[in-house]
């Protein structure tokens, strides 16, 4: 605490220093588990269950996000017992469209905000936009840092941003965005985690996804630590979210057991992990599919969205 | 009048681990002793080097990268493959002009070289590293490193034993290269080449050109892309071209006189050296 | 709650199934005889002893016991080997006999990493991806080496000694087989090798490759015995060379038993290695580094890191998180693929060696 009592930066921003070579060590170590049967199919299904299915592209329509939802509560109705995708992940002017399609649903419905990818505007424009989607019914922001003045060592200032944000969101909970490919060392990814959970963050987000590289199984593993810490600390659970770049069920399964092996059994659940992905969803259907019927599948038979 | 017709082999180069015709479209009759035509040979010209440049360039950080345990399995299965093939290369020595016995006792040598190498490749740097004892506080340690791409002008009078005793060395240290094969003994070359592609060699690291030496020796040592050329042969005038037109990028040349190839002495780690660049690091120690 | 004390819940929820690496494409035979002069006879005395699975208690197979007349006889023909074949053999032919015994090992590495985790209980993780790996790549190493070793010495001309005794333990049968065998072979000495009692299999397996990779008859022998194949091995007279693995005790046996008899010996003994952690160290890559030093193949390694030494100032979170990381290690059959640790019938050095670690707090 300092002098007046006011909380500072330096007052719980302390990151330890990180061990490139023994994270890499570490995650080739744990991608050797080998996980079949049972324990397979479980985790293929839960990691369906935790998948923010998404559309994030300039062309994007009213038609092709109302497609996304159906797929979003049909993932493939022929087989029973699947689980739904947690959500849909959308950027704002499609947020109505989605919410009409999702309501009544279980399924929620996140939207980037922050002018995604780039965060390259003002605070007020910022602000503005997050206050807009959560009004349209948007139950979860995907804001980004500002990266630039990250790097530029003004950490405070992307601090007090991201506080800024969360408070504008209200009763919607905040996703921070880091886009680690932009961050170049994992010490800096570390201490993005620890600002990003010291300024209000529900969960800590990997990637926009726009740029590569995406989300890697390295850098997950030290935001992993970042948040385990924290729990240890306070005793609070922060989310992490994990996306682009991770198009196949192996490597989602490998995500599982990173998660399930750092921080323990707690953060499997949707509400603490997320994919963000849109082809990961057939991978793991068909994966689920050639578990149970004996036979390799073909992406012909699912629907592409 | 033989019941089967023989279907005639088509001599092309080796770049980037495909077989491209010269893009020049020329050739040179490659003659028998009798004047017999034996094969059209690709007539290499200075955009198939370019070409090949630039592909040795692409392969050499991955072949640097690699450990030296995994080059020296590639190599020892470059001699797997050759031997696989001997009688191939018996017969393409023997249409170039030697005896069964010399071209039998040639093959042999050349596997028995690659597997030499081989042996080196996880154990040079330890006989030419050295950590020195500064008098100042720093730990001081000299290693080698490859130094780039290396341009291979081959031994003229041996094909393959030859050929094989420059090329070696070179990727035993990392290096990748573009060599221009014997214009009297072409044959080998092109079929080495395919032994290399068969020998989890990545594409690039070795390219292989047939022409005329004239009218590419000062390709081979102006590109400024290069890092070293290796000369075979012992005119002098050619030789001091290639030293002279090295200075324009500080290339290091090696001119290597003809000599007996199948000689043990003509095996040794120096060779290896002669591509690589001692970096020596001083690294502060104490508080 | 205070920080030091939460312990994550690692099991509760998905739990891994069993991920059994198959035996069915092995080959293992039910007796094993001893290797001497590049064939497979039957012990003098007609006694043989059985090698067990440590994690169900079955026994696998039953191996020779060498009696001294074989030890004899294991000596002889590795000096006639010596003196009529490679000690005569231009280096490089030798290099390619090794590359030869190599490059087979590479070919049967699934079956070798199978039966080193059938005999000896460990993880076939380990066997697959390190032991039977570096086995390999030792002996492609050392072939390299057979025909430059002019090079190796600076000013000195090498030659071999001769005939080499070789005493090995279990903790690794195989690749402590590839350490001895190939340098050995290398400088040009021709070998007598005894593995451990509990774990011969791998060595026999070995045997096979040697065998097929056609190594002139004698070069290489090795039989199988227990304390007293070894002892008749390090009191025979006909041996230029000891080299011993194994535990101190018997290190200094051997060293006291050559003393003044001009034999040459290399002894690789126990050792008590330490970690240490400084307060500016990544804690967490330093927990995975202790992890790996004292739990690497159960700790059964002479340079395990039984030892732990920590700056004051981080103590309590660097034993918090190693109490944490702890509950992650998953215990069993040696033949599963997802486990880091094996498994015994008896008493789990696991849960021993938590006790011992964090007595102090």
């Amino acid at each position: 605490m300092s002098n007046n009592g006011r909380m500072v930066l330096s007052d719980f921003i302390n990151p330890p220093p990180v061990d490139q070579i023994g994270i890499e060590e570490r995650v080739a170590r744990l991608n050797k588990r080998s996980i079949k049967k049972k324990s397979k199919i479980s985790a293929l299904k839960l990691a369906l269950s935790m998948i923010d299915l998404t559309t994030l592209e300039g062309k994007d329509s009213k038609g092709k996000v109302r497609q996304l939802c159906n797929k979003a509560l049909h993932l493939h109705d022929s087989f029973p017992d699947l689980p739904h995708v947690a959500a849909i992940c959308v950027y704002p002017p499609m947020v109505p469209t989605a919410v009409e399609c999702l309501s009544g649903s279980n399924v929620k419905v996140a939207s980037v905000a922050t002018a995604f990818p780039s965060g390259m505007t003002s605070l007020q424009t910022k602000l503005s936009e997050v206050r807009r989607v959560v009004r349209m019914g948007a139950d979860e922001v995907d804001m980004v840092i500002s990266r630039g003045a990250f790097l530029r060592g003004k950490y405070k200032f992307v601090f007090d941003e991201i506080a800024s944000v969360k408070e504008a969101c209200g009763e919607a909970h905040l996703k921070v965005i880091l886009e680690t490919g932009e961050l170049n060392t994992l010490d800096n990814v570390r201490l993005a985690s620890d600002i990003a959970i010291g300024a209000g963050a529900d969960f800590i987000k990997t990637s926009t996804g726009k740029i590569q590289p995406a989300s890697t199984q390295p850098v997950a593993l030290v935001m992993m630590q970042a948040i385990r810490d924290h729990y240890f600390k306070t005793g609070k659970k922060v989310g992490l979210k994990a996306a682009g770049g991770i198009s196949n069920a192996k490597t989602a399964i490998q995500y599982l057991v990173l998660v399930k092996e750092t921080l323990g059994v707690d953060w499997l659940t949707p509400d603490l992990f997320r994919f963000g992905a849109s082809s990961l969803a057939n991978d793991l259907l068909m994966q689920i599919l050639k578990q149970t019927e004996g036979v390799y599948q073909s992406a012909n038979y699912f629907s592409k969205d | 009048m033989k019941k089967r017709l023989d279907v005639l082999k088509t001599y092309k180069i080796y770049i980037g681990g495909k077989f491209p015709r010269t893009e020049s479209g020329r050739y040179y009759l490659l003659e028998g002793k009798d004047k017999k035509p034996i094969a059209n040979i690709c007539r290499g010209s200075r955009k198939d080097f370019r070409n090949s440049v630039v592909a040795a360039r692409k392969a050499f950080p991955e072949w640097s990268g690699r450990t030296a345990y995994n080059r020296g399995q590639i190599l020892y299965r470059i001699a797997e493959m050759l031997e696989g093939r001997r009688e191939q290369f018996v017969s393409e020595l023997k249409v170039q002009g030697d005896s069964t016995t010399k071209a039998e006792k040639e093959v042999n040598i050349s596997i028995d070289r690659l597997i030499y190498y081989a042996g080196w490749t996880d154990k040079y740097i330890q006989i030419f590293s050295s950590v020195n004892p500064v008098a100042s506080p720093h730990f001081n340690f000299s290693v080698p490193e490859p130094t780039g791409v290396v341009a291979v002008i081959a031994p003229e009078e041996s094909g393959l034993l030859g050929l094989i005793s420059v090329i070696a060395p070179v990727i035993a240290g990392g290096n990748s290269c573009v060599v221009l094969a014997s214009h009297s003994k072409p044959l080998c070359a092109v079929s080495f080449s395919e032994v290399l592609h068969s020998s989890d060699l990545p594409g690039g690291v070795v390219n292989m050109l047939t022409g005329i030496r004239s009218e590419l020796l000062d390709n081979f040592s102006t590109h400024m892309d290069v890092n070293a050329v290796i000369y075979c042969g012992d005119d002098k005038k050619e030789s001091k071209r290639i030293m002279e037109n090295s200075s324009l990028n500080v290339k290091r040349p090696h001119i290597i006189n003809t000599r007996d190839w199948t000689k043990e002495k003509a095996q040794d780690p120096y060779q290896i050296l002669d591509t690589q660049e001692i970096k020596t690091t001083w690294h502060p120690i104490g508080i | 709650m205070a920080t030091t004390e939460k312990i994550l819940d690692f099991n509760s929820v998905w739990e891994y199934s069993p991920a059994p690496e198959s035996t069915d494409h092995i080959k293992l035979d039910d007796k094993y005889d001893l290797f001497i002069n590049g064939e497979f006879v039957a012990p003098k005395n007609g006694k043989y002893f059985r090698t067990e699975n440590p994690a169900t208690g079955k026994k696998i197979a039953k191996v020779a016991e060498a009696s001294k007349a074989d030890v004899d006889n294991a000596v002889r023909a590795a000096r006639t080997a010596y003196n009529k074949y490679w000690s005569k053999m231009p280096a490089k032919e030798r290099s390619k006999y090794i590359f030869r015994i190599a490059r087979i090992m590479q070919e049967r590495s699934r079956e070798l990493s199978v039966i080193e985790s059938l005999d000896g209980g460990k993880p076939i993780r380990e066997s697959r991806d390190i032991d039977i790996p570096l086995s390999a790549a030792h002996f492609f190493y050392y072939a390299g080496w057979a025909d430059k070793l002019e090079y190796a010495f600076p000013g000195r001309k090498t030659k071999p000694l001769g005939v080499a005794g070789q005493i090995i333990p279990w903790n690794f049968p195989l690749l402590m087989a590839a350490w001895k065998i190939a340098p050995a072979l290398a400088t040009g000495n021709t070998v007598v090798l005894k593995p451990a009692e509990t774990t011969p299999l791998t060595a026999m397996k070995l045997a096979e490759i040697i065998q097929e990779a056609d190594l002139p008859p004698g070069v290489v022998n090795i039989i199988t015995g227990a304390g007293e194949t070894g002892r008749a091995i390090v009191n025979h007279p006909g041996l230029d060379k000891i080299a011993f693995t194994g535990s101190t005790v018997v290190g200094k046996y051997i060293q006291k038993t050559l003393a003044g008899t001009g034999k040459k010996y290399s002894l690789e003994l126990g050792g008590k290695a330490a970690n240490i952690i400084f307060e500016e160290a990544d804690i967490d890559q330093a927990v995975e580094g202790i992890i790996n030093a004292i739990f690497f193949n159960q700790g059964h390694v002479c340079c395990a890191g039984s030892r732990l030494l920590i700056q004051e100032g981080i103590a309590d979170e660097v034993v918090h998180k190693l109490k944490n990381r702890m509950e992650t290690l998953i215990i069993g059959d040696p033949l599963d693929k997802k486990h880091g640790y094996r498994s015994y019938q008896f008493e789990s050095p696991i849960k021993k060696n938590k006790r011992t670690c964090l007595s102090r707090y």
